[in-house]
């Protein structure tokens, strides 16, 4: 007995040549349109009470199948069936309007969605308490923060138990406080037995909420199976054509990394290790390390510098350089040599992650030659062991002396 | 039968349906001070102005009704009003699919709720602008009396007539952006080509006869007939009317529902 069936969807946007050829084939019934197949013969199935996960580059086809699902475009062939509401949380907001009040609003949307009056009237304290938006509820909506607005959506969207519930990870619904109380919610939902199918590029969510992953590509189902598996396979596939000068590519933590560069060199291995010479991704605050980059040569390089800058989570660099500036810039590469860098300073950073970027150039900066320009090349952690507790960016160890009980000649 | 799961879906979202009526009435007259004093002025004005240009400076005679100086402006408001329905349900129609692209692209809510609201949206003001024509009537002294029900299985008629014909122009107006421009213009046309601000009998006779094939002309006649003359209209003369409702009702819903999936791919 499964949930949601998805039996052999396949979808196809028609296009004309021109705006007359659609005349023409609605009044002769010769095709003169071509076919943009988006998905083709997608089949799955989700048991009452499971997760599934979705994933697939950009133009995979997950909106569509969505859209799909939750029936608001019709599938060229194939069937969706599905036991009971299916509920999707990928449009907050439709149906509010402007001048009316949050509460009149709540009818609306709620109505729209397929509720019935009575149902929204029992659970409006509900939909108030957990909106959190007080009495700003009577109050016209376009007074309302879209915070609030998104809010007081999802309380909406959610104030029924679903059957189905679809999910875009990408919802953003306020802030951090709200963010947690909504995915909590979702969570409850999934142990009360709603099945839901989960949208995300975040490794991290799909493997600690899904019980399993579907991985579109090209409108295709690629592969199918355990969280796990599917993330690593579809990594390796993002990975797979790098050879492009300008690419972006999601990292496994939603972040994006961004590759630009004409390629004679590259950076082949970036690993930091403690002063033991283990490879780490935690360091202690104030620990020696030592940041190692490997870099390949494909061709002859008359003058290679290496450019790193530590960036904060937010992207502000904390610290870079280069060769150039430390006076250390080799001549004469050879084509196919390999040429390792190690970077050793202490960790006197503030606690949180940091990011690495490396730059391989002829001078001082990327604008003559830039060979490859990496951000996110490497990510890690700083954590606090040994220090007392401190707050911000940097380690700036103090030495405080304090003196008490003297007299005022002697405090000038 | 998605005829039938069509009306279902009508049945389950009634509440929908009606709370958007409502919604749409409200938003109007919202933030204004006088909210829907509003709704009454504009016909009102109506009324006064042709009363006053008509009845009192031009002074145009209708046979048989030259002793009351209201007879053309009762003539003129019988045939605007209801024009002013027909009208607005065309335009509204017309364009409804269009106008909520962003709902039918984002939300599952069955289409065929948005013509019933637009419909009945229009109905709204009609009742509004009628309940103000008919106070003026009772205070002119001209009360249809009981021929005033004979209107009820006109405006049904003249309803479906327009639905028919809206919907099918809404949703070929999703593929061909042209009928939405081109139902303006022909409805111009058409007010033109109906016996509203003249008379039938002034026309001349070629004219008569090309007017003839006007759906319109047998309804909006009974409606001054009804509040001129005070009778009944003779209801044998309707059937072709009638019919051609039946087709376009049919017209109207066949198309819609052989589009209906394809519409969210155009918007």
């Amino acid at each position: 007995m499964s949930a949601l069936t998805v039996s052999n969807i396949a979808k196809a946007y028609k296009r004309y040549p021109s705006k007359w050829a659609r005349v023409l084939e609605w009044l002769t019934g010769r095709v003169t349109h071509q076919k943009t197949w988006v998905l083709k013969d997608v089949s799955f199935t989700v048991r009452p009470g499971e997760s599934v996960g979705i994933i697939g580059m950009n133009g995979a086809g997950k909106s569509t199948l969505l859209k799909i699902i939750t029936g608001t475009t019709q599938p060229t062939l194939g069937s969706v069936t599905a036991r009971g509401r299916v509920a999707a949380l990928l449009e907050l907001g439709m149906g509010f309007h402007p001048d009316f009040t949050g509460r009149q609003n709540v009818f609306m949307a709620g109505q729209l969605l397929g509720l019935g009056i009575d149902e929204i009237q029992d659970r409006m304290p509900d939909i108030e308490a957990f909106a959190e938006i007080g009495e700003y509820i009577d109050r016209p909506v376009r007074m309302y923060s879209s915070g609030m607005q998104m809010r007081l959506a999802f309380s909406v969207a959610t104030a029924v138990r679903p059957d189905v519930l679809i999910v875009d990870e990408a919802l953003s619904v306020g802030d951090a406080y709200f963010q947690h109380k909504s995915f909590e919610r979702i969570r409850e939902f999934g142990k009360q037995g709603t099945s839901m199918l989960i949208v995300s590029h975040d490794k991290q969510a799909i493997q600690s909420i899904c019980d399993r992953a579907i991985l579109l590509k090209s409108g295709e189902v690629c592969l199918e199976g355990p969280p796990e598996a599917v993330m690593d396979y579809y990594n390796a596939m993002l990975a797979d054509h790098q050879n492009q000068n300008v690419k972006q590519e999601a990292l496994a933590d939603g972040t994006i990394q961004t590759v630009s560069g004409t390629g004679e060199a590259c950076v082949i291995d970036i690993y930091v290790s403690n002063d033991k010479g283990e490879r780490v991704d935690v360091v202690g605050v104030g620990d020696a390390i030592t940041l190692t980059v490997l870099v390949e040569t494909k061709e002859f390089i008359p003058r290679l510098v290496l450019g790193y800058g530590i960036k904060d989570r937010v992207g502000q660099v904390v610290y870079g350089t280069n060769t150039h500036l430390t006076g250390q810039p080799i001549e004469n590469v050879p084509a196919g040599s390999r040429v390792r860098f190690d970077v050793s300073f202490a960790a006197n950073l503030g606690v949180g992650s940091f990011s690495v970027q490396t730059a391989l150039v002829s001078t001082e900066t990327h604008l003559v030659n830039n060979y490859e320009w990496r951000d996110l090349a490497l990510v890690f952690e700083v954590v606090n062991i040994s220090k007392p507790l401190f707050v911000g960016l940097a380690w700036v160890e103090p030495k405080i002396s304090i003196s008490r009980d003297m007299s005022t000649e002697e405090l000038r | 039968m998605p005829g039938i799961a069509m009306l279902r879906a009508l049945w389950v979202y009634r509440s929908f349906i009606t709370s958007s009526v409502l919604r749409e009435f409200h938003a109007k007259y919202r933030e204004s001070l006088l909210g829907g004093f509003w709704s009454v002025a504009n016909p009102l004005t109506m009324i006064v102005i042709y009363t006053v240009i008509f009845g009192q400076l031009m002074r145009p005679t209708l046979p048989g009704h030259e002793g009351n100086p209201f007879a053309f402006s009762i003539y003129l408001c019988a045939g605007v009003i209801t024009w002013g329905l027909f009208a607005e349900m065309i335009s509204r129609l017309s364009g409804i699919f269009l106008e909520n692209g962003n709902l039918i692209k984002k939300s599952n809510l069955p289409r065929i709720c948005l013509p019933a609201i637009a419909a009945l949206s229009a109905l709204v003001n009609f009742g509004i602008i009628f309940g103000v024509y008919l106070v003026f009537l009772a205070l002119v002294g001209h009360w249809p009396g009981w021929s005033l029900l004979a209107m009820v299985p006109l405006l049904a008629l003249q309803l479906m007539f327009a639905l028919g014909l809206g919907v099918f122009l809404g949703t070929l107006n999703v593929f061909f952006r042209d009928v939405g421009q081109l139902t303006s213009v022909v409805l111009q046309f058409w007010f033109w080509l109906t016996p509203v601000v003249y008379t039938l009998p002034g026309l001349p006779g070629p004219a008569r006869s090309v007017l003839q094939y006007n759906p319109l002309l047998p309804l909006i006649t009974a409606y001054q007939q009804i509040f001129l003359e005070q009778t009944v209209p003779n209801f044998v003369s309707f059937w072709p009317v009638m019919v051609l409702t039946g087709v376009l009702l049919l017209l109207g819903a066949y198309f819609f529902l052989a589009r209906v999936g394809e519409m969210v791919d155009e918007l």
